[in-house]
């Protein structure tokens, strides 16, 4: 190849992007580079009171269209014979460190207290979303559940299946699972929750980004580790594609 | 160490050491950063204002497709896109803290980069466009001339204080610490319009930062950031 000018900046160029992608591949490499997202976890937990509240909304400022984020219907028979029986024998549990394990119906979820907000739903792709959501307050089902002093994590099992044949789940630690706009919402802007936006119940962690709103969950396990659930990292989109536990930005 | 302005055999100290450290390091991250940021646009091409904005939203601007030569990493990956945006966005946020810490400190930026009232009065300013037009960057003394200067003080107190802002405001866990910021830029798919526009005036920045750097004989312009000596003679390139 002759050296001219042009071939050196073109060389130097793609030495650059390919240089970064073989960075990229080198696991001492991306330990480091995953100091950055640590680091944004350790000063958003450090300056975030435990209760500060992502911010709210009034009806005017709701999406016309709120868009749908992950599964669209969950594939199987069995979530087609909820759709068909309105969800009366979906059950809720709430089993693992617990000193009494619940089986709660959406009915019973229905009667409890309820927190209805208008938040904003972020995606990790970039777009966001203002809904009025309405559900019981995670805590309460704690609270009449007991967690056991060892409980550290909320590990949440749900019905869809994705693309790789695995099943969604994702977790949030006791400091989300407590805040008081964490809630399992089994409502969006006045009406039942629709199948797209995780009929019958979903979870809303407001102070973290979309893939760990959980939709149809069908089981909360308290656990002391995450280490030993599934792939390790405490959710789908963790184990598989290696997005960030805490998903606060 | 010399100070700036010292004259040594037809050179001129024009660059400390904090300068030449800060200017390197935040090349690299701005760099990273704007490939990064291009990969997550990749993610969601469309730019709105307002709180709220998706697919069924209007938006002011569907961006292309940005190619993989273009992208850390060249193939699409969200999680690793945000993993090498997030760590640079580190050494970028604390390296201009600390380099505007020492500008002041120092006088770097009271001397060398603050504009005096003659230097903005129209017609001086208008006599240093056409300098810029006949190619001719040298200044009396050694020293920034007023559009560089503007320029500079655009960079420095302007755009990138706001993509650390807009940055921040991005995030929903900042959101409950900082909520002011959403307030500030109009909400959240504003800040991120904002960051994608602030994002690319550092991009044309780059560009035109790198043609003057030619134009003015490139050779002389590197060296001087890395030793810190600038040959004033203007026969070098």
């Amino acid at each position: 190849m002759i050296l001219t000018r042009r071939n050196l900046l073109l060389t130097a160029g793609a030495g650059l992007v390919t240089g970064c992608d073989t960075l990229g591949q080198n696991p001492t490499f991306r330990e480091v580079l995953k100091l950055g997202e640590k680091g944004n976890f350790a000063i958003q937990r450090s300056l975030q009171q435990r209760s500060a509240l992502a911010p709210e909304f009034n009806r005017t400022q709701i999406s016309p269209i709120f868009r749908v984020n992950g599964t669209h219907v969950p594939a199987g028979e069995a979530y087609a014979q909820h759709t068909a029986e309105k969800f009366v024998n979906w059950r809720l549990r709430v089993e693992g460190l617990v000193n009494r394990p619940l089986a709660v119906s959406p009915a019973q979820l229905q009667q409890m207290p309820k927190r209805t907000q208008i938040t904003r739903h972020d995606c990790v792709e970039g777009w966001s979303a203002i809904g009025e959501w309405t559900g019981a307050p995670l805590k309460l089902l704690l609270d009449a559940a007991g967690l056991k002093p060892q409980a550290r994590y909320l590990v949440f099992h749900c019905a869809d299946r994705m693309g790789t044949g695995e099943m969604y789940y994702e977790s949030i630690d006791l400091i989300d699972a407590l805040h008081p706009q964490t809630i399992l919402a089994w409502a969006l802007n006045g009406q039942p929750l629709s199948v797209g936006h995780g009929a019958p119940v979903r979870l809303r962690v407001e102070r973290q980004l979309g893939y760990k709103h959980a939709k149809y969950v069908e089981r909360i396990e308290a656990v002391a580790d995450l280490s030993t659930v599934r792939g390790g990292k405490g959710g789908y989109w963790e184990d598989g594609s290696g997005y960030q536990w805490h998903a606060g930005i | 160490m010399p100070s700036p302005g010292t004259e040594r055999d037809g050179r001129i100290f024009r660059h400390r050491l904090s300068t030449r450290l800060w200017h390197w390091i935040n090349a690299v991250a701005v760099i990273v950063l704007l490939m990064s940021g291009l990969t997550i646009s990749n993610a969601h091409p469309r730019l709105y204002w307002g709180h709220y904005g998706a697919n069924f939203d209007a938006a002011w601007l569907t961006l292309p497709r940005f190619p993989g030569w273009a992208t850390i990493p060249t193939g699409y990956n969200l999680a690793l896109a945000r993993e090498w945006h997030f760590a640079f966005a580190w050494v970028f946020a604390f390296g201009l803290l600390f380099f505007m810490l020492r500008a002041v400190m120092n006088g770097h930026f009271r001397r060398d980069i603050a504009l005096g009232a003659k230097e903005v009065a129209p017609s001086h300013l208008w006599e240093d466009v056409k300098r810029h037009l006949h190619l001719n960057f040298e200044t009396p003394g050694g020293g920034y001339n007023p559009l560089q200067k503007i320029t500079y003080s655009l960079v420095l107190f302007v755009l990138l204080p706001l993509l650390i802002l807009t940055g921040l405001t991005l995030s929903p866990g900042m959101n409950a610490v900082l909520p002011w910021l959403i307030d500030l830029f109009g909400g959240r798919q504003s800040a991120r319009s904002v960051h994608f526009i602030c994002a690319s005036g550092m991009a044309l920045f780059i560009v035109v930062h790198l043609l003057l750097v030619v134009l003015a004989g490139p050779i002389n312009e590197v060296r001087s950031m890395i030793t810190g000596w600038f040959r004033v003679s203007g026969e070098q390139s």
